[in-house]
């Protein structure tokens, strides 16, 4: 396949379409052909939808320029899950592909296409799946559990969402056009570097990474600003609920750490786009570096990722234990101490890159001590199950699944930072067994908690009991299917981003795996099976209370959705349990006295922005100079304009206030 | 199958002698255990001292963390059904949230086992260093001190493995060969891309990195043919990156090294050269003879004609460098796009922007005389200049 018309090496043609020519379109990729018609007829779909139904101007005012909190949380959780279905093909198609590569065959996947299946799958379930999960529950409850109308600073958390979404536009671009990293996640040179990597690939993944990392960065400067500065009168820094705490942890490592990644990647391009050396084996560079740097991020990364769920964890055990978390400080101080260690740790990530004895022992050991505040923690959970009255609701099923599941998990990594033991299972299928362990049954399982417990607050009903279950099940099985085959196979000496396989004895492993992904495929569709019918028997499933697990929190205390100023009256704090403390004092909801509300407005700012950035990046990835020129103008252009936009906030004048809140008063009245 | 174990044998006397079924439980047993420890697993029953330590090291840690894990999550499941709502548990206490003394416990027990681990992890680390010559050749024997351990010089290609014998002045591509009990000294490196140099059944694995060199101690105690790999991802051969190590008695290796000297092939750089473009699933070939100092030249990535040699470079940059005239001599300094990896153009130095061609299963493509690196005028082979050994190793 090399359709070349005598125009695409002219010299007008590389002017403007830069290295783009027709053989950048995978046409020879039947699977990739596939996937493009099946997009591009499901978002034709949902535009004639839009359009008509005439959602157009709806969408525009009321989302994509908003800058509520609650909004923009909900818009990266449909961002998260969007990319989720992506990722997770990803993972599938690579499942299967393991699972067919035996006896002399292929498989169904070329090493050009599989290797760059393994790049994405890890590249967008961290950047695009976690990262943005994470950061919407983080933007729906911390305002609300600190008592606060919004975040420090409103426009910047919209910016930050759609740049985190340009970034995300830009990694699923390179499916259709050109081709993803074939690198591994983290894009290790010299395998990176320009000689061995020249085609636009590792652009895409720099300028993806690059500025969904703005998007990422500035919303942590925004929530640590949010948590504090905004916190409701009373709630001094050891009564905040301890999901808060996570956060607060976990925004102070993006903003740690996330430059680091930034600087790094930046490197890499200055190597690849005017022939720097940092990284290159010529010229004096050095590739250790690059490893080095990318962990310093990497490390931390880990534990933004992990942090966050273990808030979530301790929320619902208290929640639905009915009873008050057990070891409020020591859970403070072990997030503290687990946030400080995830800094010294990075090397175990290669410890068989020839460091000395010394070296690899020092940070084999911290890597442990990780595990000493992260053991306090689930014994925290566990003494607050203990004389408790247990509800077992979903986001407590997951919970306990969790538990159950990280230990393992916990354990394997542990295993693995003994630098000995690390020499033999160092990148093998046990090491990818372990981060799934961990990151499948803290993070997601953790995502999945929040999900079911703080839905009812987003949308005014719970989520249906029944297809919860079944994902619930489908998912913790298909898990253990998925990944104990990996441990064994990594113990047999298999390592990772294998395409074909020598030993046929490995097969049956591969295909109990494959056997798993498929169950926790079913999971995945019982899950938006469970959306669906959640959504179309929301009059059934509603809650008038805004409260319905009895929770402790101060989002509980108001009303489900929260109105856009969350509460009339900022509550006064006396204990981090708020609303439990609350509720047993007899609070009493006022009823007059309402002011008009100061609030900020929506701008468009924000999605322009995001789009100039995607559109400059092209012109980098592609090396169609004006476009990078003319966009980056134009963002510098819109970003000064914003300045001079004095139409920043607004009012909610006091009828709409009484209204609102009669309202609810009549709601809470009904239900008795 | 075990002749033991065939049903038609077995069913009649299990009913009537039960001292001959208990006999033949013995000799089903390994049989029955096989699913779960048998011998395939690799990383699990190894056939080196040094692997073996690292295995035993797994399985001692893996104990001492059970101590605290088996508890945590049998008590997670207790308290989870003791506790639920359904119980009604009299003990049930709302505003129960502070023991001191469980507190104690809580922090202290997991910080009790990760001493007893860091003690562990420290000492095993520092004895099993690959770095560090062996004193043992198993748990028995020590490492007779009169004897040199066998050399071996390492080169990770795109996609297969070179093996120099500097010692027999013997080289062998994607087949690896050592006599048993005795010790072997890896001195490891790249031609372009990371790799990691593993031999499950011998040892831990190493980096292989282009321009620097890594060393690992290894020896074997079991003859046999094992599987050798790269466990580093270097690009779309990676997969069938795969060599074959054979340990052997003494006199079977010495039947090899002569099998080996009757191929008649020189390794030398334009063999080098031509060996390092990309290629996949490479069979075992042998040299007889080896161009001296041809490791030295891979390290320092100068095998290819007016290439400097790394460490001659660093030798002129501690001296102060080669002054302003050299800035536009740079040719030799370029290591990277002389090799094409994943058949892509090759990129000539200095020049960017080549259209990828999706490489999939292509072989390499031809070369341009341009990435093959004219010789600058004045400019000495590389190698000429001497210099340190080894340029800069692995951290």
């Amino acid at each position: 396949m090399s359709p070349s018309p005598a125009s695409e090496n002219s010299g007008i043609w590389k002017l403007i379409f830069g290295r783009l020519d027709w053989s950048s379109l995978p046409l020879h990729e039947p699977i990739v052909v596939g996937t493009f018609l099946m997009v591009m007829l499901g978002g034709l779909v949902v535009v004639a939808g839009i359009t008509k139904y005439k959602l157009w101007g709806m969408l525009w005012n009321d989302w994509f320029t908003t800058v509520d909190h609650k909004r923009i949380g909900i818009m990266y959780m449909i961002l998260g899950l969007i990319m989720f279905v992506r990722g997770f093909a990803d993972a599938v198609m690579m499942r299967l592909q393991q699972a067919m590569a035996f006896n002399g065959s292929e498989g169904y996947l070329n090493a050009h296409h599989y290797d760059q299946i393994f790049t994405a799958h890890g590249v967008i379930m961290i950047f695009f799946v976690a990262m943005p999960m994470i950061t919407g529950i983080m933007n729906y409850i911390v305002p609300l559990q600190i008592g606060a109308r919004d975040v420090s600073f409103p426009f910047l958390n919209n910016f930050s969402f759609w740049m985190t979404t340009a970034g995300a536009v830009i990694v699923m671009m390179s499916l259709f056009v050109g081709e993803f990293a074939r690198t591994g996640w983290l894009a290790y040179p010299p395998l990176s570097g320009i000689a061995y990597s020249p085609g636009v690939g590792v652009d895409y993944y720099i300028w993806g990474l690059q500025i969904a990392g703005i998007g990422t960065l500035l919303s942590g400067v925004n929530l640590i600003a949010t948590i504090v500065k905004m916190r409701a009168p009373g709630m001094n820094m050891m009564k905040l609920p301890v999901f808060t705490w996570t956060s607060l942890c976990a925004n102070v490592l993006i903003v740690a750490a996330f430059p680091v990644l930034t600087a790094v990647l930046a490197l890499l391009s200055l190597d690849r786009y005017v022939g720097t050396a940092f990284f290159t084996n010529d010229m004096g560079g050095n590739p250790m570096m690059y490893v080095n740097l990318i962990w310093i991020w990497g490390h931390p990364e880990v534990y933004i990722l992990i942090l966050p769920l273990f808030g979530v964890f301790s929320e619902v055990t208290a929640t639905f234990s009915n009873k008050r978390l057990f070891g409020y400080s020591s859970m403070v101080y072990a997030t503290i101490v687990i946030a400080l260690l995830s800094y010294l740790v990075w090397l175990h990530h290669f410890f068989t890159m020839g460091s000395g004895a010394s070296v690899n022992s020092f940070f084999g050991i911290t890597t442990m001590v990780i595990s000493i505040p992260t053991g306090a923690k689930l014994f925290n959970w566990l003494f607050t199950m203990y004389r408790g009255r247990i509800r077992f609701d979903l986001p407590m099923m997951w919970t306990v699944a969790f538990m159950l599941t990280f230990t393992v998990g916990g354990m394997t990594g542990v295993l693995l930072a003994v630098p000995p033991a690390d020499f033999v299972l160092h990148n093998s299928l046990f090491l990818i067994a372990h981060f799934h362990n961990v990151i499948i049954g803290g993070v997601l399982f953790g995502l999945f908690a929040a999900i079911n417990y703080w839905w009812p607050k987003a949308f005014g009903f719970t989520l249906d009991t029944k297809w919860g279950k079944r994902s619930f099940w489908l998912w913790v099985v298909g898990f253990w299917f998925a990944f104990m085959p990996l441990y064994i196979l990594g113990l047999m000496g298999v390592t990772r981003r294998m395409r074909v396989f020598d030993d046929p004895s490995l097969q049956i492993w591969f295909q109990i795996a494959a056997f798993g992904a498929l169950m926790i495929a079913a999971g995945i569709a019982c899950m938006f099976v469970q959306f669906a019918v959640s959504i179309i028997n929301r009059e059934k499933l509603r809650d008038t209370t805004g409260d319905p697990w009895n929770g402790r929190t101060l989002e509980w205390a108001t009303s489900s959705p929260p109105p856009d100023y969350n509460f009339a009256f900022t509550p006064v704090i006396h204990d981090n349990d708020a609303w439990a403390d609350m509720k047993k004092r007899g609070y009493q909801r006022p009823l007059s006295g309402y002011e008009a509300i100061h609030m900020p407005s929506n701008t468009g700012t924000g999605i322009i922005i995001a789009g100039l950035s995607i559109a400059f990046s092209v012109g980098m990835i592609w090396y169609m100079w004006w476009l990078a020129g003319l966009s980056f103008v134009g963002i510098l252009a819109v970003a000064i304009g914003h300045t001079f936009n004095y139409k920043r906030d607004f009012y909610i004048p006091k009828d709409v206030v009484e209204r609102t809140e009669g309202e609810r008063t009549a709601l809470l009245a009904a239900k008795g | 199958m075990s002749r033991a174990g065939h049903p038609d044998n077995a069913g009649g006397m299990i009913a009537r002698h039960p001292a001959t079924k208990r006999a033949l439980l013995r000799r089903i047993a390994p049989f029955l255990l096989l699913p779960l420890g048998g011998c395939n697993w690799v990383v699990m029953s190894p056939a080196g001292d040094v692997a073996m330590q690292q295995r035993d090291l797994i399985l001692i840690s893996t104990a001492l963390m059970l101590l605290i894990i088996i508890p945590v999550m049998a008590m997670t499941i207790w308290f989870a059904w003791k506790y639920r709502e359904k119980a009604k548990a009299e003990d049930y206490d709302p505003e129960w949230d502070h023991s001191t003394s469980l507190e104690l416990l809580i922090w202290s027990a997991p910080l009790l086992i990760i001493i007893a681990l860091g003690a562990v992890t420290w000492s095993s680390t520092h004895l099993l260093d690959p770095y560090r010559p062996l004193d043992r050749v198993d748990h028995a024997r020590k490492v007779d001190p009169t004897a040199k351990p066998l050399q071996v010089e390492v080169v990770a290609m795109d996609w297969k493995w070179v093996f120099i014998y500097p010692e027999l002045g013997i080289a062998t591509v994607n087949e690896l060969a050592a006599p048993v009990d005795r010790p072997i000294a890896f001195k490891i490196t790249s031609s372009s891309i990371m790799n990691s140099f593993f031999v499950p059944a011998l040892a831990g694995q190493i980096y292989a990195m282009p321009g620097m060199q890594t060393v690992l101690h290894a020896v074997a105690n079991k003859p046999g043919n094992y599987e050798g790999f790269s466990a580093n991802y270097s690009g779309a051969g990676f997969s069938n990156m795969r060599f074959r190590f054979h340990a052997m008695d003494q006199a079977g290796f010495d039947r090899w090294v002569a099998k080996v000297k009757a191929s008649g092939a020189t390794l030398d750089r334009a063999t080098y050269v031509k060996l390092e473009q990309p290629s996949e699933k490479v069979p075992p070939m042998y040299f007889s003879g080896v161009e001296p100092k041809l490791f030295h030249a891979a390290l320092n990535m100068c095998v290819q004609p007016g290439k400097k040699c790394m460490d001659a470079v660093m030798m002129t940059d501690s001296m102060g460098g080669a002054g302003k005239e050299s800035a536009h001599d740079v040719e030799g300094l370029r290591h990277d796009g002389t090799i094409d990896v994943g058949g892509f153009h090759p990129v000539e130095p200095g020049k960017k922007g080549e259209i990828a061609q999706p490489a999939g299963m292509t072989p390499a493509a031809k070369r341009t005389p341009a990435a093959q690196g004219k010789q600058a005028p004045g400019q000495q082979d590389g190698d000429g200049h001497g210099g340190g050994h080894a340029g800069h190793e692995g951290m």
